[in-house]
């Protein structure tokens, strides 16, 4: 079976960000960017998929900005076999991923589908459930473990109330959640080989997609600051104000 | 078991000096048609983000290196339009002097405002295009030596290291990077570099070296009060007459300035605290006017060697050279290092590539270099400048500002003395109990800041759970003597906040606190501590500030 | 306009969270009809008709409903959303997975927790872990969108909807539920609780914690610390939050011995209510906290456990 993994480059999540002057976007000039800490962990899932015997090849996906070609090494780094750029200047939106990555699906048939449950710069947490969608696929989000058995896949959610287990059918796509596993630091000879493992690089004018944005994008403001409240003089002044005032307790 | 490889070069650093020696050699490699293999490696996430600079660049090793880095698209954007320096005298007054009465290493004519973070950026693309490996995240940890005592290479750090030393799950261990010729390029106080300077007692002949701690913040301003290219420069208050410094405001692109001020590390009182310094000096008018309405967008600092030509120790060892900041190229008299830094890098591929052509196992103790040195023009340039620091610490700021004017322009650099300095910076310090306590205002939230909420802009982090990389070698000294008779200086002068004595409840003395996650890789804490109890390492690669346009 | 909300429940009871979704949608305006889709959710469904502002409840009760299966739950929505102009949820980790689903189904756009309804078409959300807020527009002909519950009020309850059984059967047999484990820690995780209580440098060392322990107890309260109580080592690093720890946005945080370093406040300054108990008066967590109590934490948390 194939696996293939969805990669995003993002800003680095170390890295605060800030909004640019004149409200349009977020200011992204020379900041350091990164590889989604969710998509190492789809990535190191997949590997350790192939470890086991249970994958044949991981190609890793990314559709965005030339330089995601680094994001892309880095998979290869720690493990994946190849991996294909869908080069798009614009910033595309999920459903126009997606539907692309629906197109990767068809040319390469792989039996399962790894993303990140969220890119941690436009927070959508959208990419994974639009494929499963427009591939008729099922779907287990937020994955915190997984596990083959035929044409199976058992996993186990994390949901707000605790854990839920779903058993799937094969093929699926995955977006995985924070403790699904630990993702391990690629090493030097690793980087090293990645360069020479095969990435392919595709436009994304090639799939005849529309991707025309549907979503339009008309300010971006920083979050206003909060105002100070009032000093209370005594722990019963202020379980009062919770209790009435605010209803919190 | 480590794993190793094997490298013509290994770099360590890809600052300015690192990148210039990897690309000098590629230079050479591609002009001979022979294949050569050079390995960088660098400890901030990516190249550039712990880069941290004024900066004016004179452009005079770039344009050897690459004459076409115009057409290459080398960030120099904006070139220097104007020089202002003032001499303040209160917190409201300052004197502006005439052009004619500056020393002329203060000239600026020529030289470019940049972000030195994104010039490295740049010089590591080309590096990359010749052909060079660059690993950033990887920092190296320890100098390997051949049984001759030569210098080997180095090994990485471990990765996935606990608090406690554990390996955790993710644990990798380091790996050995053999080379004919390793090149040391950390910046200032590397932590290899000191080592190698002990080991080979490559400063024996040599002057202490001394060292500055430079502050400073990248702001966004009212497009108004922007002046492309204006340079200024300050000294005077807020510092006391035996503290020597000085402060700038650079005019870069974008509606950018830069606002910073460097001090002298040979000062004496423990309770100055550099940051808050930096912090009231912004409020004098000549700063405030600029800054007023404008948003600060990042922060951050870095120790600077300045101890020139006297204090340069010897650059070669066998199997290697120690270059740049990490030797101390800096002038001092021009508040530059990078075209220094740069040429000492080109002179270093230039040697190692002499030698590789005839040497095949390197090894070798490269004395091609140190005459190379003496005959180029940083050489020149240092020592026209060797009694410039100096002066200025024996003079203070007026007399020795007097002095340097002489000496730089009626005489050139070449008056027939040299005045020197041996008392190194961490022994300036004066007890406590015979200080002066110093009151700094409460930052306003405007112009001036808490230092927390400055950390946070340097976008530094660290993983949490790996061992402490500032080191003490005895425990009780910090309480012993760092607190008890010098009042605990490192809590002042780390610019980061990673010292801090906490005092429990019915306790007498306090206890050290050391908030790793904080640092800033600035080395202050490893030059300035009076016990020389704290040894900066490195922690985990990656780790550290990510700096953009800095 | 009409919209369809999808209520969030357990078959047993409506989750209150449901009913912010409510008020965003009576802010875009028009009718308001709730999904209740699961297995044997009839109490659920009487529950969802007593909702102030809905019109109808329509319920999908079928085995294949049990633990909201995406792939269902999305075929069932599809067949029904010829009849709204947006189809709402709020953002749990059901939402979260079944609405993508539905707008790709729809070749639609979607809009992921809303914090803000400016107009019918025209909404705000955080980006970049809340560092940015973008207002953002669709002509889609559906909107379909998630809504984060702490951004909105609870709707009233005194409504009386019209309930409505929706019997066709839509079970693609992609997935199937097997389990569900409710977390049986006793006290709630940091990142979903709806009250926070944290413990700073302050606390002086970790055994004082379980001071914030009896009054989490009382509240049913996560437990949470600042990186200075981590690095002091008086906590695991699993408690911290901030910028490198959890981010939480819990009703009510209060923040006890914390000085309300940036880092920290990071992590927890889109909690709704913020409290600080700190004996200092210039601690910038003042400067963030709705009520700020100036005094020992020692003598103030076990008077604030006593008063509960």
């Amino acid at each position: 079976m194939k696996i293939l993994v969805m990669v995003k480059r993002v800003t680095d999540p170390n890295v605060t960000v800030r909004v640019n002057a004149d409200n349009s976007a977020v200011d992204l000039n020379n900041v350091k960017m990164a590889i989604n800490p969710f998509c190492e962990i789809a990535i190191e899932e997949a590997v350790r998929l192939k470890e086991a015997g249970i994958a044949s090849e991981v190609i890793a996906l990314s559709i965005g900005a030339s330089q995601s070609q680094e994001q892309l090494r880095t998979a290869l780094a720690v493990g994946a076999d190849r991996a294909i750029l869908i080069e798009a200047d614009s910033t595309l939106e999920p459903i126009a991923v997606a539907k692309l990555a629906s197109k990767v699906i068809e040319e390469e048939q792989p039996g399962l589908v790894i993303l990140g449950k969220q890119s941690i710069d436009t927070d959508n947490s959208q990419t994974g459930q639009m494929l499963a969608s427009i591939m008729g696929w099922s779907q287990g989000t937020f994955a915190s473990k997984v596990d083959i058995e035929g044409d199976k896949l058992n996993i186990t959610r994390e949901v707000d109330t605790g854990l839920q287990s779903l058993s799937l059918k094969l093929p699926a796509v995955v977006t995985c959640d924070l403790r699904l596993n630990e993702p391990r630091f690629a090493s030097l000879p690793n980087i090293m080989k990645a360069k020479r493992k095969p990435l392919e690089i595709k436009a994304a004018e090639e799939y005849g997609i529309d991707l025309t944005p549907r979503i339009n994008m008309l300010k971006v403001e920083e979050p206003s600051a909060r105002q100070s409240g009032e000093i209370l003089s005594s722990v019963s002044e202020l379980v009062e104000k919770l209790k009435t005032e605010k209803g919190v307790i | 078991m480590r794993e190793s490889m094997e490298f013509d070069v290994v770099v360590v650093g890809a600052g300015p000096a690192g990148l210039s020696t990897a690309c000098r050699l590629m230079q050479q490699a591609q002009q001979a048609e022979r294949e050569i293999s050079i390995c960088v490696v660098e400890k901030g996430s990516e190249v550039g983000a712990h880069i941290f600079s004024g900066a004016v660049l004179e452009p005079r090793a770039l344009n050897e290196l690459f004459p076409d880095w115009q057409e290459r698209g080398a960030p120099l954007n904006t070139p220097v339009t104007g020089d202002e320096i003032y001499l303040f005298q209160s917190a409201e007054k300052a004197k502006k002097i005439p052009n004619s009465f500056v020393p002329k290493t203060m000239h600026n004519h020529g030289n470019y405002v940049i972000s030195l973070g994104n010039l490295c950026r740049w010089l590591a693309e080309q590096a990359e295009t010749m052909g060079v490996e660059i690993f950033p995240g990887f920092a190296a940890a320890e100098i390997l030596y051949n049984d001759d005592g030569s210098v080997k290479g180095i090994a990485t750090g471990d990765m996935g290291i606990g608090r406690d030393g554990s390996q955790k799950g993710s644990y990798m261990p380091g790996m050995e990077l053999h080379a004919k010729y390793t090149v040391f390029s950390e910046g200032c106080r590397g932590h290899l570099g000191k080592e190698l300077i002990a080991k080979f007692d490559l400063d024996k002949d040599s002057d202490t070296q001394h060292y500055g701690i430079g502050i400073k913040e990248l702001w966004d301003i009212d497009p108004a009060k922007h002046h492309p290219g204006l340079v200024v420069h300050g000294a005077g208050w807020p510092l006391e007459k035996d503290t020597n410094g000085g402060s700038f405001l650079y005019h870069g692109e974008n509606n950018q300035v830069v606002v910073g001020l460097v001090i002298d590390l040979s000062y004496s009182n423990p309770y100055l605290s550099p940051y808050d310094e930096f912090q009231r000096m912004k409020h004098h008018p000549v700063f405030k006017n600029t800054l007023e309405g404008g948003k600060r967008i990042s922060y951050g600092a870095r120790a600077i060697a300045k101890g020139g030509f006297n204090a340069l120790p010897k650059m070669t060892f066998p199997g290697g050279l120690i270059i740049g900041c990490d030797a101390g190229t800096l002038n001092f008299a021009k508040i530059k290092g990078t075209h220094t830094a740069m040429k000492s890098g080109m002179l270093a591929a230039e040697a190692i590539f002499d030698v590789l052509t005839e040497d095949h196992q390197g090894g070798l103790e490269l004395e091609n270099f140190t005459k190379a040195f003496k005959e180029s023009w940083i050489y020149d340039e240092l020592y026209r400048t060797r009694n410039f620091g100096p002066a200025m610490h024996k003079l203070g700021t007026f007399w020795g500002g007097a002095f340097n004017y002489v000496d730089q322009n009626w005489f050139k650099g070449k008056m027939p003395f040299t005045l020197r300095d041996h008392k190194p910076d961490y022994a300036q310090l004066k007890e406590a109990a015979s200080c002066n306590e110093i009151q700094y205002p409460k930052p306003d939230g405007e112009i001036s800041f808490d230092k927390n909420s400055s950390v946070f802009l340097s976008n530094t982090n660290h993983e949490e759970d790996q061992p402490c990389h500032l080191t003490l070698k005895s425990e009780v000294v910090p309480i012993d003597t760092n607190f008890s008779i010098f009042g605990g200086p490192e809590a002042r002068f780390c610019p980061a906040g990673v010292y801090e004595f906490v005092t429990e409840p019915e306790e007498s003395l306090p206890r050290l606190q050391i908030n790793a996650q904080n640092c800033l890789h600035c080395k202050t804490c490893d030059i300035k501590d009076p016990t020389q109890n704290i040894t900066w390492v490195v922690p985990e690669g990656a780790g550290g500030p990510n700096y953009p346009n800095m | 306009m009409s919209i369809l909300i999808l209520a969030e429940h357990d078959n047993i009871s409506l989750k209150e969270i449901t009913l912010t979704a409510v008020t965003a949608a009576s802010q875009i305006g028009g009718d308001i009809d709730l999904l209740v889709a699961g297995e044997n959710c009839h109490a659920v469904a009487e529950m969802a008709a007593k909702v102030s502002g809905v019109n109808r409840v329509r319920v999908a009760d079928h085995a294949c409903y049990k633990g909201l299966l995406a792939e269902n739950i999305t075929a069932l929505i599809k067949s029904l959303s010829n009849d709204y102009s947006h189809i709402m949820a709020p953002a749990t980790t059901g939402g979260k997975n079944i609405l993508p689903r539905v707008a790709a189904a729809l070749d639609v756009s979607h809009f992921s927790e809303i914090i803000n309804v400016e107009s019918a078409d025209t909404f705000k959300r955080t980006i970049y872990a809340g560092n940015a807020i973008a207002t953002v527009q669709s002509d889609d002909p559906i909107k379909v969108i998630t809504v984060r519950g702490t951004a909105f009020e609870l709707s009233e309850t005194n409504g009386s909807a019209t309930i409505e059984m929706l019997t066709e059967v839509h079970d693609l047999g992609l997935s199937s539920f097997v389990s569900e484990n409710v977390a049986v820690s006793e006290r709630p995780e940091l990142t979903s609780a709806g009250i926070v209580i944290s413990g700073g440098r302050g606390m002086q060392n970790g055994e004082n914690f379980s001071m914030l322990e009896k009054v989490a107890d009382k509240l049913g309260a996560a437990v949470g610390a600042s990186r200075a109580a981590v690095d002091a080592g008086f906590v695991p690093n699993d408690m911290q939050v901030g910028q490198t720890g959890k981010i939480v946005a819990p009703d009510l945080y209060i923040a006890v011995g914390i000085s309300g370093a940036i880092q920290h406040l990071a992590g927890m300054k889109d909690s709704k209510v913020i409290v600080a108990i700190n004996k200092d008066p210039d601690a910038p967590i003042h400067q963030v906290a709705d009520y700020g109590l100036v005094a020992d934490l020692f003598d103030a948390v076990p008077e604030l456990e006593q008063s509960l």
